[in-house]
């Protein structure tokens, strides 16, 4: 698998830096070299000097981390109101402001980043086993399968996602859960054409090819030798497709049909603010402006994990 | 030319079949009687059997698609709950004014998508390519609703340079023709609105355009890089032809391929996001029309509002697909 990875990423196998002038190793040193660095490392070694990778990922480890201590910094619940300290301007006392009901911003907003990550995770996650599992059933079997699946997902393509996830949450009811899963049912399609093209030229690979002539069954095949193979357009479109599952949910959210009171999910917030926001503008600032990080940096990180792991996608 | 157009069009009807029958699935995956459902719970027994009757509801499910199949190619598209109109023709004021929207703010975004992505391609690693690539990032993550209510903050309520709601004067209204406003204030020979009415337009289609500029400048640069090491771009540059016109004319049509297919998919992502700008700027579109329907439990609109834009959005893609084709020849044989 990771010698079949590096083929696809089209990269050298070791770490090239220019050797002095006569010091070029022999071949068998050469070799020596080659065994020391696992394809992971190389990766790993590319992409964390990637400044895209550096500046996602700071920022989404100081997210977790507000999102797992954030609420412990202030002396406020998420949903205590306190009608006297109504829309109240950003103060040492409340770092983000207050909202109409008196409610601390920050701590709200620091909530807030615990069901965004839960939500644009769970959804993806949802997302990409469906989709790839599809994906290698059409791309695998071909035929009818191929066709019936394939023209599924063009169906499902047909609709602008948004719609079609407003149309979904509208059959299922609103709430977070449903918002959740009209997400992942809407991305679906992504994950699934993207493995199933990958599979189509796998299969015609002389591996797979001589994994079938020694007699091995389907699911051996596509779970050992073709699944692990497909990752790395899934690891990258995984990671930009969590930037696009946190928007989406903000999107139901504010439009009233994910998140609902008092939950501070941060388009739910800024629904909420909206009336506000001519005279106590922080309210409807502080959320967006977390949506907006949030996402950047998961797209950071989508980037610069398609420029390392396949650069064939890049755009 | 013909025959792949043919084909083109024979691949269609699967995938609209699709279409309409997952449309027609939204109301009957509702658990319950679908006119109790449409009518909510304080519905008499006598207004849910007449509605059941009306729209067939105690036939068989196949029987209930065939029904609403054949209505839909007849131009019916059921009646509003809501309205009690027949939403074939009420909805035509509400697509004009997405179409209108959804144009704006496509100009605005390949208009500066196009040209940001250009300079970043001609001045690779430059300022300006950094800064344009950074504003581009910012714009696939900012999200539209967000920028709309910032829009109106600083430029409607701050500044008070833009009208912050609505799509012209309410006290000089548009005299509706058409329902596209800006052709209708130019029929009207009223200079003044067709203005107004840009000036209404500006705010939204920025916010609902960004994403797409965004896109539309990334794609763009990266397509134009890939041409410009060329030969053929080496030797225009070599026979003396300025810098300018070897992007402009040699490069940028080679060039125009991928760029065209992001802006076909984009078409689509501006019917269907619109909703949300629309809710924004109090915008009366199409998607302003199917969210309004759901807090109404007005599933007919729900269902041809839906089917509506996704048919528009098939057929657009249709368009830019047989468009690439005659661009470039070797997508026939393909």
């Amino acid at each position: 698998m990771c010698q079949k990875l590096m083929i696809e990423t089209g990269q050298s196998l070791s770490v090239k830096e220019p050797l002095p002038e006569g010091k070029y190793p022999s071949g068998q040193e050469a070799q020596e070299t080659i065994a020391h660095v696992s394809p992971w490392q190389e990766i790993w070694q590319r992409l964390r000097v990637h400044r895209f990778f550096q500046w996602g990922a700071f920022v989404l480890v100081l997210l977790v981390l507000l999102a797992i201590f954030g609420p412990l910094l202030t002396p406020y619940s998420y949903d205590g109101t306190n009608l006297s300290e109504g829309l109240k301007p950003p103060s040492s006392e409340h770092w983000f402001g207050t909202d109409d009901l008196g409610r601390d911003i920050f701590t709200r907003v620091a909530y807030g980043a615990r069901i965004s990550l839960w939500v644009g995770l769970a959804a993806v996650s949802g997302s990409i086993v469906v989709g790839t599992l599809l994906g290698l059933v059409a791309g695998y079997f071909g035929r009818w399968i191929d066709t019936l699946i394939s023209r599924l997902f063009d169906i499902m393509f047909a609709f602008p996602s948004i719609l079609l996830a407003i149309a979904i949450v509208a059959v299922l009811g609103g709430g977070l859960v449903k918002a959740l899963i009209a997400i992942s049912i809407i991305n679906i399609p992504t994950f699934g054409r993207l493995v199933r093209s990958r599979v189509v030229s796998l299969v015609q690979e002389e591996y797979v090819q001589a994994a079938r002539a020694i007699g091995l069954g389907h699911a051996p095949i596509i779970f050992r030798h073709i699944l692990p193979n497909t990752i790395a357009p899934v690891i990258v479109q995984g990671s930009l497709g969590i930037a696009t599952a946190i928007l989406e949910a903000a999107a139901l959210g504010f439009l009233g049909l994910g998140a609902q009171r008092p939950t501070p999910e941060w388009g739910r917030m800024l629904a909420d603010a909206r009336e506000f926001f001519q005279s106590a503008p922080w309210t409807v600032f502080f959320p967006g402006v977390m949506i907006m990080i949030t996402v950047l940096a998961f797209n950071m990180l989508g980037d610069a994990l398609r420029d390392v792991l396949d650069p064939k996608l890049k755009t | 030319m013909f025959q792949y157009t043919l084909r083109r069009l024979f691949m269609l009807i699967p995938v609209l079949f699709g279409m309409s029958v997952i449309v027609f699935a939204i109301v009957h995956l509702i658990p319950g009687n679908p006119a109790e459902t449409m009518l909510g719970e304080r519905a008499t027994p006598e207004a849910i059997e007449r509605l059941t009757q009306e729209y067939g509801l105690n036939e068989p499910l196949p029987t209930q698609y065939v029904l609403y199949v054949k209505n839909i190619l007849s131009g019916d598209l059921g009646t509003s709950l809501r309205s009690k109109r027949p939403i074939s023709e009420e909805i035509w004021p509400y697509l004009a004014a997405t179409i209108e929207l959804a144009f704006a703010s496509m100009l605005f975004a390949v208009v500066i998508g196009v040209n940001a992505g250009i300079i970043s391609a001609w001045r690779r690693q430059s300022w300006f390519d950094y800064v344009s690539m950074l504003i581009a990032l910012i714009g696939v993550s900012i999200p539209v609703f967000w920028l709309g209510l910032m829009e109106q903050w600083i430029f409607a309520n701050e500044l008070h340079w833009l009208p912050s709601t609505g799509r012209d004067n309410a006290r000089d209204p548009v005299q509706a023709i058409t329902h596209l406003y800006l052709i209708d204030s130019l029929i009207a020979g009223r200079w003044d609105q067709f203005l107004d009415v840009v000036r209404h337009l500006i705010l939204p289609s920025i916010a609902l355009g960004t994403i797409p500029m965004a896109i539309i400048a990334r794609i763009t640069r990266s397509s134009m890089l890939e041409v410009m090491n060329a030969d053929y771009v080496r030797t225009a540059r070599a026979k003396g032809v300025k810098g300018f016109s070897t992007v402009y004319v040699h490069a940028l049509k080679n060039a125009l391929i991928p760029i065209l297919t992001v802006v076909g998919v984009q078409v689509g992502f501006l019917l269907g996001g619109a909703v949300l700008t629309e809710t924004i700027f109090g915008w009366p579109g199409i998607g302003r029309y199917i969210y309004e329907a759901i807090s109404f439990r007005d599933y007919p609109v729900i269902q041809s509002g839906i089917l509506v834009v996704a048919t528009l959005f098939v057929l657009i893609n249709l368009l830019v697909d047989l468009l690439y084709a005659w661009i470039d020849p070797r997508i026939h044989y393909s």
